[in-house]
């Protein structure tokens, strides 16, 4: 395919993600409007860190006051999954120039990933397969702007007895149900749900990364005891 | 210093960090190679946080643990697990998710 070619069945592929995009990036900017962040702040978020959910746990610990170190370390940790995709990705990318590279990694989301991973798998080793996952990107892109727009300024009229921040923990829930498919994550979870609860009095918001730790830690023992027994 | 300013490069911050994040493989890649035990603990990273927060934002009210059956969050939160074990499905257990907990708080009012 020429490089148009995989542009335009990037945006193809992509599109139809959208119904679900769509509407978590009014929610998102729904959510940071009614939390009372300020406009340019809740949109720059969308361009800047271009992250859903780490968005959706930055915008309340910010309204809380919560110390910049704090919120770094959440969007880090929450985002952290990125670097599977990363290394996913890498071996189709090499012969690219930095600039590509970087195009790429700034449009690198879970979404695009997806569609972009299926499409390099099956696709050969065509020279302008770099423009699928660009035009992938960039879809997502664009509908994540346009509707974190519309969510900041329709949103503020939702009334608050709509509960719309409850979208926050339901779309952790979608998205980490579907990843416990071995004891030791789904143990990794219970311990880390039921530390985040205990711990939450901690100062700074830091129960929750103390809980996390804890639970990954106890997790990867358990997986790597299962595979020594079975080695 | 001023707050916004504070604000600015605390986002600023938060996305170079993203950045970092998504482009360390691809930009180090055939020069350095992660350990084997290494991208196996990143698996649990998600998991680990997503779920820490996940729970209190669900049982924690008004600064105590609500685990009444009354609390319909709680309630909406179970039903939402099971909807996404069974569909996998982001949109659907967002949507389903909602609606039952905006019915329970219609029933229980």
């Amino acid at each position: 395919m020429t490089s148009r070619q995989e542009f335009f069945a990037g945006i193809r592929a992509e599109l139809p993600l959208m119904v679900g995009v769509a509407p978590f990036g009014f929610i998102y900017g729904a959510l940071a409007a009614q939390l009372g962040l300020p406009i340019s702040i809740a949109q720059a978020m969308s361009a800047v860190i271009f992250g859903g959910s780490s968005q959706f746990i930055a915008a309340p610990l910010i309204v809380a006051g919560t110390p910049a170190l704090v919120l770094i370390l959440t969007v880090f940790a929450v985002n952290l999954r990125h670097a599977l995709y990363s290394a996913s990705l890498a071996p189709y990318l090499e012969k690219l120039s930095v600039g590509w590279k970087m195009l790429l990694a700034y449009l690198l989301t879970d979404e695009a990933y997806a569609m972009a991973i299926a499409h390099f798998q099956a696709a050969g080793e065509p020279k302008e397969r770099h423009w699928f996952l660009f035009g992938a990107g960039l879809t997502l892109w664009s509908f994540w702007q346009a509707s974190t727009a519309v969510g900041i300024f329709v949103g503020a009229q939702v009334p608050s007895e709509w509960s719309l921040d409850f979208a926050l923990p339901l779309t952790f829930i979608a998205i980490v149900v579907p990843m416990l498919k071995t004891r030791a994550y789904m143990i990794c979870a219970f311990v880390a749900a039921i530390g985040g609860v205990i711990a939450f009095g901690l100062p700074y918001k830091l129960g929750y990364i103390v809980a996390a730790i804890v639970a990954i830690a106890i997790g990867f023992a358990l997986e790597t005891r299962a595979e020594v027994g079975r080695g | 210093m001023e707050l916004s300013l504070y604000l600015w490069l605390t986002i600023i911050a938060c996305g170079i960090v993203t950045f970092l994040i998504r482009f360390s493989f691809i930009a180090i890649h055939g020069r350095v190679t992660m350990p084997e035990w290494f991208t196996r603990a990143l698996m649990f990273v998600p998991i680990a946080v997503l779920s820490a927060i996940t729970l209190p934002e669900i049982l924690i009210q008004d600064g105590g643990v609500n685990l009444s059956p009354f609390n319909a969050r709680l309630l909406a939160g179970i039903i939402a697990v099971i909807v996404a074990w069974r569909t996998k499905n982001v949109l659907v257990t967002i949507v389903v998710g909602m609606l039952i907990l905006w019915g329970l708080q219609f029933v229980m009012r």
